[in-house]
């Protein structure tokens, strides 16, 4: 089973090296840093997010709200500043934005630890809950005025310039960002004995309840930590985007799942990792952005991210059906 | 998983389908005392006969997929693709001069494409989840994509116009004076409830659902049945393409991209058991007419669209928790302090 | 009562546990003092399980008290019970498929210790330290699921071991292990007595663990029936109380010289499973194939129903040969299974009694399209009937039936489809005692009937009553054959386990 894991991995990581080799025979200006930084810039929000959701799919569940997380947290916190204190220093408005996500995540928690809910379902009702409760009593204007810090925010860049060629490229400190949140939840899964209890949850719910594992708890603590991220992820997107706009990200819920799953991670719980996940974000990044490069053209990119989806799937699907039947 | 072993409680008052019913019957109530005049008109009436079969149809195609312990997030990929492959039909060989005779005929061929294209669709997430072992909510959102993607890439994106009068009948007329969508999710309805009850196969539906690992070891031919569930999901799919295609009077593939959340939420509410096993239509139906009551009653009442959105959601929270909560056992455990049992 | 040496470091009293109504324990008392080892025996559905979930904090006792050290324990939680040095080796194994070795080991006691931190290089010196205390040599980062059985049973006896145990439970601890595994085992019990660890057997055969222990404590249908020194009991008594009756079941009518052979396998062999499996079965015979867990036995069984699909060899029924890992196509040659686990494998829970008998008759009844319920009910209700099903109303769910009677309506389902060879894996597991002889009777009765019957299992006294002919399995081949008269339960167990 851990080779196999492990070739998931190898199989995306050599897929994205392909992408990336084709990509620069056909085009040379692909394979430059102006593209790099592009593709980095990307993966900042889509990120975030699929670290989030690797961490529920390890733990067995599934979540398909935090797209509606992230865009109320945003949107929110937005409103809020620009009514009470439009000054507001960034980081205070990022903390609030992740504040309000972990609130909502909260209420996940409720229904699928508190009631023992499914998961998809909970998160398919909250999904409509969030995203309907914000764009009813909230608001549903698109804010281009943003309060004028989360425009610096925007502005702050690890580098900048321009290359010998001429294409200009830059990667901000919002990277950053993803960097920490990679770092801090890498930690937590793999030297915390609350990130080994989401493995053990996902490996088995009754084995860790036995052993004294809470499950209750690190559940509450998986969608709270979610909706954290999601937050994150909503305020940056906005910040970013120089618009606080209430009808994006949601829909993007399903890419990021499909990136976390071409990562590695399984539907049945226990098993994703870090790693994976970028690598399955690398790849879905690429293909949103550079699959002109390869000649395939741009109308086909829905199709193609679902073709990834099924062999990236399909592939350990079919090998795990193989080996089951020769286990017997 | 524990949680949803739950057993239907035998007996009619305490069935999930008959909590249903009070509600169905709570909510246009409420809407008739509400905006009497407005609700209980004829005309909004019949717009509602005319606009909840589409998206009824999908649930009924989840629903069966449900039923397996499955779930089917391509049906409104399915419906867009067969939607579009008709109408390019439709728009570039017939054209919209094709009228009378010319329009019946082209309009069936249209038809039968659809339905091919849906049976084709379906039949592929079949052979994804039985023949390659993908879980359906994988499997299904994969092909979803791409069945999206190609109906994309067919058109560009664009919506197909430009259609043969004749199609306006699948979602615009009335037969005897019954809008003609909802005589079609009628017989859909009745037909996926007989296949249900009354047939071998759907015996072996529901059994499968209950316990898939039991009907391996009961011999059951559980790959046949996985391909036959999507092929017909598909095909329902298709159906419901059609008659949005129709009240559109154009196709598009990203037409009704709210219909798969919708879909999910109204067969769940419906009593539909997302673990496989347990599912009534009538359930469907009941949760079908108590989202089409809210929905035209907050219409009314100048509620906005997102508010609905996040009623219905409210609503499927609700539900899913009374369905849960065990009710006798709280009261038990109430009487005897530390009973413990189960958690 | 016993004479104890020492105060004891667990005293159970009046404890009542009921489940919706079904009393498991209905007040019992239990002691166990340090440096002791008690048998706690009992068929399944004794209360036996129930006691251990209770003493491992999983589930809470309806009435009763439970002191530790003396002291009254308050609500007992995995956590609190295992920070008293409580530690419970499940039947199940209760592990962690998707972790490694070492942190299947270590990661209890990290958790009892309360940390925060999961320190891996301390995780891996626990487990090599109890690994070696055993004496076993498994991989400390290999993943649990690619584990053997047998050594996933001892990662779990390593887990009770890597923390400070006070007390160790270990429920049906040897159904994996080989002889000299056991032996290994009851060495290291012997030692962990003499640090004042305390220990309690759950086991049905317990013949092989009484030489280690003081007192033996016999449940039955969740009351205490004996309790006394370990030296007053062997295994006659002990199966007279833990069943409450002499044993005095029949053996099965001699087989008719020259019966027909019915069944022919032949060099069945499939990878890492069982090979060159070759045996016949006759008319009306009933063949047992025993083995360890692991040994192969339950993966021969469902290839012979095609639920596994075999490398290479022949099934061959009534000359015909039966195509390979197809288990319609075995069923259409007249094979029935039953299989082992009925509450996952056997029985559709939620459904009704009647659809669970009919499933496999649905084709039968089909006319143009559309069941006939009417004649699908009739056959069910005359199945469940002649197997004597006690069923209120047939359309409840099968769930609702006690454990022998669930074990009737799976043999009905498959009795319904008129099988000529029956494959019965484990037919009593998890059946009250009345029943289990019913349902010997029953397999008795189809055998005269002119039915081939296979009967799996690792029940040897099941498998002496039942059967004509025994077939040994170890390692994945078949090591041994004897008829039934000629053996005993002491005999057969060495043969499987040595």
């Amino acid at each position: 089973m851990k080779q196999l894991l492990t070739r998931n991995e190898t199989l995306v990581a050599l897929v994205i090296v392909a992408f990336c080799l084709v990509g620069t025979l056909s085009d040379p200006l692909f394979f430059t840093v102006t593209t790099l930084s592009d593709l980095l810039r990307a993966s900042i929000v889509i990120g975030i997010l699929a670290v989030g959701c690797v961490l529920v799919l390890i733990s067995g569940g599934i979540d398909v709200s935090f797209t509606a997380i992230a865009v109320f947290a945003m949107y929110a916190t937005t409103i809020f500043t620009l009514g009470v204190w439009p000054d507001m220093p960034w980081p205070l408005i990022f903390l609030i934005s992740i504040g309000i996500g972990a609130a909502l995540g909260a209420v996940n928690a409720l229904f699928i630890a508190g009631f023992g809910l499914p998961t998809l379902i909970v998160t398919l009702a909250t999904l409509s809950i969030f995203r309907g409760f914000l764009l009813t009593f909230v608001g549903s204007d698109r804010i281009s005025a943003l309060p004028p810090e989360m425009r610096n925010f925007s502005r702050l860049v690890i580098a900048r310039g321009n290359t010998e060629a001429g294409n200009f490229y830059s990667l901000p400190w919002a990277f950053a960002a993803l960097v920490l949140v990679i770092v801090l939840t890498w930690f937590i899964l793999q030297k915390t004995m609350l990130g080994r209890s989401i493995y053990a949850l996902g490996g088995s719910v009754e084995s860790a309840r036995r052993i004294g594992v809470n499950v209750r708890r690190t559940q509450v603590f998986v969608y709270v930590y979610v909706g954290a991220l999601a937050g994150l992820a909503g305020i940056i997107h906005g910040a970013m985007g120089r618009m606080a706009d209430p009808f994006s990200l949601v829909g993007l819920e399903l890419s990021v799942i499909a990136a976390v799953v071409l990562g590695g991670a399984r539907l049945i719980g226990g098993y994703g990792t870090i790693t994976g996940t970028l690598l399955g974000v690398g790849l879905i990044v690429l293909v949103q952005n550079s699959l002109i490069v390869l000649g395939i053209p741009s109308s086909w990119q829905t199709a193609t991210i679902g073709l990834l989806i099924l062999l990236g799937t399909g592939i350990p699907a079919y090998q795990a059906k193989r080996a089951a039947a020769r286990a017997g | 998983m524990a949680s949803m072993t739950k057993v239907p409680a035998p007996g009619l008052v305490n069935s999930p389908e008959f909590r249903l019913l009070i509600i169905a019957i709570a909510v246009f109530g409420l809407m008739s005392v509400l905006s009497p005049d407005r609700f209980l008109s004829p005309q909004n009436l019949t717009s509602m006969a005319f606009q909840f079969p589409e998206f009824a149809i999908l649930a009924l195609a989840m629903t069966l997929a449900m039923m397996t312990g499955g779930i089917d997030l391509s049906v409104v990929g399915v419906a867009n693709l067969s939607a579009v492959s008709a109408a390019l039909l439709l728009a570039n060989v017939a054209g919209p001069e094709a009228t009378g005779a010319a329009g019946i005929f082209w309009l069936f061929v249209a038809i039968t494409l659809a339905l091919a294209i849906g049976a084709t669709a379906g039949f592929i997430n079949g052979v994804l989840v039985a023949n390659y072992g993908l879980p359906p909510i994988l499997a299904t959102l994969g092909a979803g994509l791409v069945f999206t993607g190609i109906a994309v890439a067919f058109t560009g994106g664009s919506a197909v116009m430009g259609l043969p009068p004749a199609i306006a009948f699948i979602g615009n007329e009335t037969l005897f004076g019954i809008p003609f969508p909802l005589i079609l999710f009628a017989l859909l309805a009745l037909g996926l409830h007989i296949l249900l009850t009354r047939t071998s196969f759907g015996l072996k539906v529901t059994m499968y659902g209950a316990n898939p690992r039991a009907a391996f070891f009961a011999a059951l031919d559980i790959d046949r049945i996985i391909l036959k569930v999507y092929t017909i999901a598909g095909m329902f799919s298709a159906t419901a393409g059609l008659v949005i295609m129709s009240r559109a009077n154009s196709a598009k593939a990203d037409y009704g991209s709210s219909y798969l959340l919708l879909a999910v939420l109204i067969a769940v509410l419906g009593g539909v058991n997302p673990y496989g096993g347990y599912g009534r239509v009538i359930g469907v139906v009941l949760a079908v007419l108590s989202m089409q009551f809210l929905s035209s009653g907050l219409n009314m009442l100048q509620v906005s669209n997102f508010a609905r959105e996040l009623i219905w959601g409210a609503l499927l929270i609700f539900v899913m928790v009374i369905n849960v909560v065990d009710w006798q056992a709280l009261r038990q455990r109430r009487r005897s302090v530390s009973s413990g049992g189960k958690t | 009562m016993t004479q104890e040496t020492s105060p004891p470091f667990i005293a159970m009293k009046g404890i009542v546990k009921r489940y919706a109504g079904v009393t498991a324990l209905g007040g019992v008392d239990f002691t166990v003092a340090p440096g002791e080892a008690v048998c706690l025996a009992g068929e399944n559905g004794s209360g036996k399980s129930t006691l251990i979930k209770i003493l491992a904090g999983v589930e809470q006792p309806t009435e009763g008290e439970i002191r530790i050290d003396r002291a009254l324990a308050g609500r007992l939680d995995p956590r609190v019970a295992s920070n008293a040095g409580i530690m419970v080796i499940f039947q199940d194994f209760s592990l962690f498929p998707n972790l490694s070795v070492a942190e299947n080991i270590a990661f209890a006691s990290q958790l009892a210790a309360h940390r925060s931190f999961y320190a891996r290089g301390e995780a891996r010196r626990v487990a090599k330290a109890a690994l070696e205390r055993i004496g076993v040599d498994i991989p400390l980062g290999a993943r649990l699921e690619d584990l053997p059985v047998a050594q996933k049973q001892l990662v779990a006896i390593c887990r009770g071991l890597a923390s400070d145990a006070r007390l160790l439970i270990l429920d049906e601890p040897t159904t994996a292990l080989t002889e000299r595994e056991v032996r290994r085992l009851l060495d290291i019990i012997r030692k962990l007595k003499e640090e004042g660890v305390a220990v309690i057997f759950v086991s049905h055969k317990l013949a092989e663990v009484l030489e280690v222990s003081e007192k033996v404590v016999v449940l039955r249908n969740g009351e205490k029936v004996a309790e006394g020194p370990a030296a007053e009991f062997d295994a006659a008594s002990l199966t007279y109380h833990m069943t409450g009756r002499e044993v005095a079941e029949a053996a099965p009518a001699p087989l008719a010289p020259g019966a027909e052979t019915l069944l022919t396998v032949e060099n069945l062999s499939k990878d890492g499973s069982f090979r060159n499996v070759s045996f016949t079965l006759a008319k009306g015979e009933i063949l047992g194939i025993t083995g360890l867990l692991g040994s192969g036995r339950t993966s021969l069984a469902k290839a012979l129903f095609g639920l596994v699909a075999s490398d290479a060899g022949r099934i061959n029924v009534n000359g015909q040969d039966v195509p390979l890992g197809d288990p319609i196509a075995a069923s259409e040659a007249h094979i029935g299974y039953v299989p082992e686990d009925r509450l996952t494998e056997g029985l559709f829970l939620t459904q009704s009694i009647v659809r669970n008998v009919s499933i496999g008759r649905l084709d039968a009844h089909e006319a143009s399209g559309f069941l006939n319920r009417k004649s699908l009910i009739g056959e069910a209700a005359d199945w469940l009937q002649k197997l004597k099903v006690k069923a209120p109303q047939i359309e409840a769910p099968v769930q609702s039936l006690s454990g022998g009677n669930q074990q009737r309506v799976a043999l009905a389902r498959w009795l319904a489809r008129a099988p000529q060879v029956l494959i019965l894996n484990g037919p009593s597991v998890g059946v009250d005692v009345g029943s289990k002889a019913d349902i010997h009777d029953i397999i008795r009765e189809l055998a005269t009937s002119g039915i081939g019957v296979i009967v799996i299992s690792d029940d040897l006294p099941e498998l002496l009553v039942t059967c004509h002919r025994i077939l040994v399995m170890r390692g994945g081949e078949i090591v041994d054959e004897t008829a039934a008269a000629d053996t005993s339960e002491d005999d057969l167990a060495h043969r499987l386990a040595s």
